[in-house]
C-alpha cells in the first residue's frame, strides 16, 4: 500500500533517515521499532508531509505522495498520531473530535451566514459519531472535559479517536503507549485491532514494548541509523543477529542462549 | 452631595467617557493584533498603517459620498463608507499577504524574520497612505455632533457641572460591542472560526486533521482588515485622522494586545480599557474633580496632573514593562513571548 524507496532526510551533516526503502502491505498491521535515534519519527514525518525529504520516494497506491502537505494527504486517507500527544487544549475532547473532518460546509463564508440549517444538520451527524468514537474508547465521561486537562493515556486515547472520525487508509501511530498503563494499553490495542479488523485500516505502529508489538503487530520492521536493518515476524526479528545486536541487546541473546542450553 | 454628584459628572464627562471610547478603539486594533500573533505568529507591525489605509478609503468615499449629496442623516456619512474601506484592505492586506508573508511562511520563517517583514510592509503601507492622502490632518465628520449636549445636559439635571457624549463617541462603543459580539460568536460558534482556533492553538495537529493552512490564513486577514478598518474609522471620527497618528497608535494597541495576552481575543478587549484608562487618567488634570470633593480650604493650587499629555505614550510603556515583569503571558493567558 505504501512504498518508500531509497528515502534520505538529511538535517544539516545529521542522516535522520539514511536510505530506507520499505514497503506496508494493505490490511497489516505493521510495527516499527528500532534504538532511540534510529529515524523512526522522522521516517513518519517524511511519509506524513511534516518534512521533505531529501531524495527518494513515497508511493501510495502507486500515486506519488512524496512531500505532499499533511492537509493533502488527510484528504488521501493519510493519517498520523503524535508521540507525545497533540490536543486542542481550548476545546472539549468532543470539539476536538468534531474538528477533524475537512471540507464541513460551515467552512464556506457564504454558509457561516446563510447555510445555517445545513451546518445544523451535519453538525448534530457529526456530535453523534463524535459521542460514538468516545463510547468505543471509552471515555464517554469526558466528552464534556477541556482536552488541556484530561491524563496523557486519556490524550493519546483521544489521538486513536481523531483518526476514527474519518475514513483512513492508512494511520501512523507514533508510540501510541508511551506512557500508558497496562490497562490502558490493553484497550488502545483492542481498538486497534478492532479497526483493522472492522474498518480495514492499514496500521503503522512505532513502539518499544515487545509485548504489545508482539500482540498486534503482523510483520514487524527494525529500523537502525536511518536504514531498515530486518523485517519479518516478531519471532523472526527476534533471532536476527543484527537486530540484536542494535536494539534488543546482548542480554537477550544471553538468555535466548541459556533457554537453548 | 451637589459637590459629590458634580464631580462625579466631571470624572465621566473628562475621563470615563472618553476612556471608553479610546479603549474601544484600542480594543478593536488590539484584536486585528492578537489574531495575526494567534493564527499567523508574528507581530504584525503593519497594523497600525493598515488602519491608516483603511481610514483614507473610508475617507475618499465618504467624500464622494458627500460630494453626490448622500448622507446617513443624524449618523456619520463615514459610516456607509465603511464596507467600502473593508472590501479594499481585504483586498490590500491578502495581496500583501500573497506578495510577501506567503513566501516567507513556505520557506517556514522565524517570527523575528516576520516581524521586520511586517516593518518593510509598514513602511511602503506609510508612504502609500501619506501619497494618496497626504500626510495632513483631514477631518471626515459630519451627521450630529452630539447626542447629549452640555446645556441640555446642565438644564436637565440642574447641576453646574455638564456632561456631553459626542455621537461618534456613542457610534465607537455600540459599534465596537457589535464587532466583538460578532467576532465571539464567529471564533466559537461556526466551524472557519474553529479551524482558525484550532490552527492557533497546535499548528501540526490542525495541518494533520485536514485543515487547509492557506484557507484559516485567508480568513483571518479579512477579519483583520474588518477589524482595522473599522478601529481606524471610529478614532479618524472621534479624534481626527492624521497618517502618522495611526503610525502611533501602533504602540498603545501593542501594549494592549500583550498586556492582556498575546493571542487572546478577550485579553486584547481587557487590555485596550487597561491601557485608555490608565493613559487618560494619569494625564488628566485631576483639580477640578478634587476641589468638588474636599473641604475648601483644602483644594489644590496646582493642576493635579500625574504627567502631561505628551507623556501618554510613556503610560502604554510603563504598563507594559510592569506586566511584562510580573506576568509575562499578560493579564489572560496567552501565548508567552
Amino acid at each position: 500500500m505504501i512504498k518508500v524507496q531509497n528515502l534520505h532526510k538529511h538535517f544539516g551533516g545529521f542522516h535522520a533517515v539514511d536510505g530506507a526503502t520499505l514497503e506496508i502491505q494493505q490490511g497489516s498491521i505493521t510495527g516499527l521499532i528500532g534504538p532511540n535515534g534510529a529515524g523512526k519519527t522522522t521516517l513518519f514525518n517524511v511519509i506524513a508531509g511534516v518534512h521533505a525529504p531529501t531524495s527518494g520516494k513515497v508511493m501510495l497506491q502507486d500515486q506519488d505522495i512524496t512531500g505532499l502537505p499533511p492537509h493533502e494527504l488527510f484528504h488521501r486517507g493519510v493519517l498520523r498520531t503524535f508521540q507525545i500527544a497533540h490536543e486542542f487544549g481550548s476545546m472539549t475532547c468532543r470539539e476536538n473530535l468534531m474538528m477533524v473532518p475537512a471540507g464541513q460546509s460551515g467552512e464556506t463564508l457564504w454558509n457561516t451566514w446563510f447555510g445555517r440549517k445545513r451546518i445544523a444538520d451535519e453538525e448534530r451527524a457529526l456530535r453523534a459519531k463524535a459521542d460514538e468514537v468516545l463510547e468505543f474508547l471509552t471515555i464517554s465521561h469526558l466528552a464534556d472535559h477541556k482536552a488541556g486537562q484530561v491524563s496523557g493515556g486519556q490524550k493519546k486515547l483521544l489521538e486513536l479517536g481523531r483518526t476514527m472520525m474519518v475514513d483512513a487508509k492508512i494511520v501512523f501511530l507514533d508510540e501510541v503507549g508511551a506512557g500508558v498503563n497496562r490497562t490502558l494499553l490493553n484497550t488502545i490495542g483492542d481498538a486497534i485491532l478492532r479497526l483493522n479488523k472492522e474498518r480495514g485500516y492499514t496500521f503503522v505502529v512505532i513502539e518499544h514494548d515487545m509485548d504489545f508489538i508482539g500482540r498486534i503487530c503482523d510483520p514487524v520492521i527494525c529500523m537502525a541509523e536511518g536504514k531498515v536493518l530486518a523485517q519479518g515476524t516478531l519471532a523472526e526479528i527476534k533471532a536476527n543477529e543484527q537486530v540484536i545486536e542494535a536494539y534488543l541487546g546482548t542480554g537477550l541473546k544471553n538468555k535466548q542462549k541459556e533457554n537453548a542450553e | 452631595m451637589m459637590d459629590i454628584l458634580n464631580a462625579l459628572v466631571v470624572l465621566a464627562n473628562f475621563v470615563m467617557i472618553p476612556a471608553v471610547a479610546y479603549g474601544s478603539q484600542l480594543a478593536l486594533g488590539a484584536l486585528g493584533v492578537t489574531l495575526v500573533y494567534g493564527v499567523l505568529r508574528f507581530s504584525n507591525f503593519a497594523h497600525g498603517d493598515t488602519m491608516a489605509f483603511g481610514t483614507m478609503v473610508v475617507i475618499l468615499v465618504t467624500w464622494w459620498f458627500q460630494s453626490m449629496g448622500i448622507s446617513f442623516g443624524p449618523l456619520p456619512t463615514a459610516l456607509l463608507a465603511l464596507p467600502f474601506g473593508i472590501a479594499a484592505t481585504a483586498v490590500l492586506v491578502i495581496g500583501s499577504d500573497r506578495m510577501v508573508y506567503r513566501f516567507y511562511r513556505q520557506t517556514k520563517s522565524e517570527p523575528v524574520v516576520f516581524l521586520i517583514v511586517s516593518l518593510g510592509v509598514m513602511f511602503v503601507l506609510n508612504g502609500l497612505v501619506r501619497f494618496i492622502i497626504g500626510p495632513n490632518d483631514q477631518s471626515f465628520s459630519d451627521g450630529e455632533r452630539f447626542i447629549i449636549k452640555v446645556g441640555d445636559f446642565k438644564k436637565m439635571t440642574g447641576l453646574d457641572e455638564g456632561l456631553a457624549i459626542k455621537t461618534t463617541q456613542g457610534i465607537t462603543v455600540v459599534t465596537a460591542i457589535v464587532v466583538v459580539a460578532a467576532l465571539f460568536w464567529f471564533l466559537n460558534k461556526t466551524r472557519t472560526g474553529k479551524s482558525m482556533r484550532a490552527f492557533s492553538d497546535n499548528e501540526d495537529l490542525a495541518l494533520l486533521s485536514g485543515i487547509n493552512p492557506e484557507r484559516v490564513v485567508f480568513y483571518t486577514w479579512l477579519i483583520v482588515a474588518a477589524l482595522a478598518t473599522i478601529a481606524g474609522t471610529l478614532y479618524g471620527l472621534d479624534k481626527s485622522f492624521k497618517p502618522f497618528v495611526y503610525f502611533q497608535l501602533l504602540l498603545p494597541i501593542f501594549a494592549a494586545a500583550i498586556v492582556g495576552g498575546l493571542g487572546n481575543p478577550l485579553g486584547a478587549i481587557a487590555g485596550g480599557f487597561v491601557i485608555a484608562f490608565s493613559e487618560v487618567t494619569i494625564t488628566y488634570a485631576w483639580k477640578k474633580v478634587i476641589t468638588y470633593v474636599v473641604p475648601e480650604t483644602w483644594a489644590p493650587d496646582g493642576l493635579v496632573q500625574l504627567l502631561s499629555t505628551e507623556y501618554k505614550f510613556a503610560v502604554s510603556f510603563m504598563i507594559l514593562v510592569i506586566v511584562l515583569l510580573i506576568k509575562p503571558t499578560g493579564l489572560f493567558k496567552g501565548k508567552s513571548l
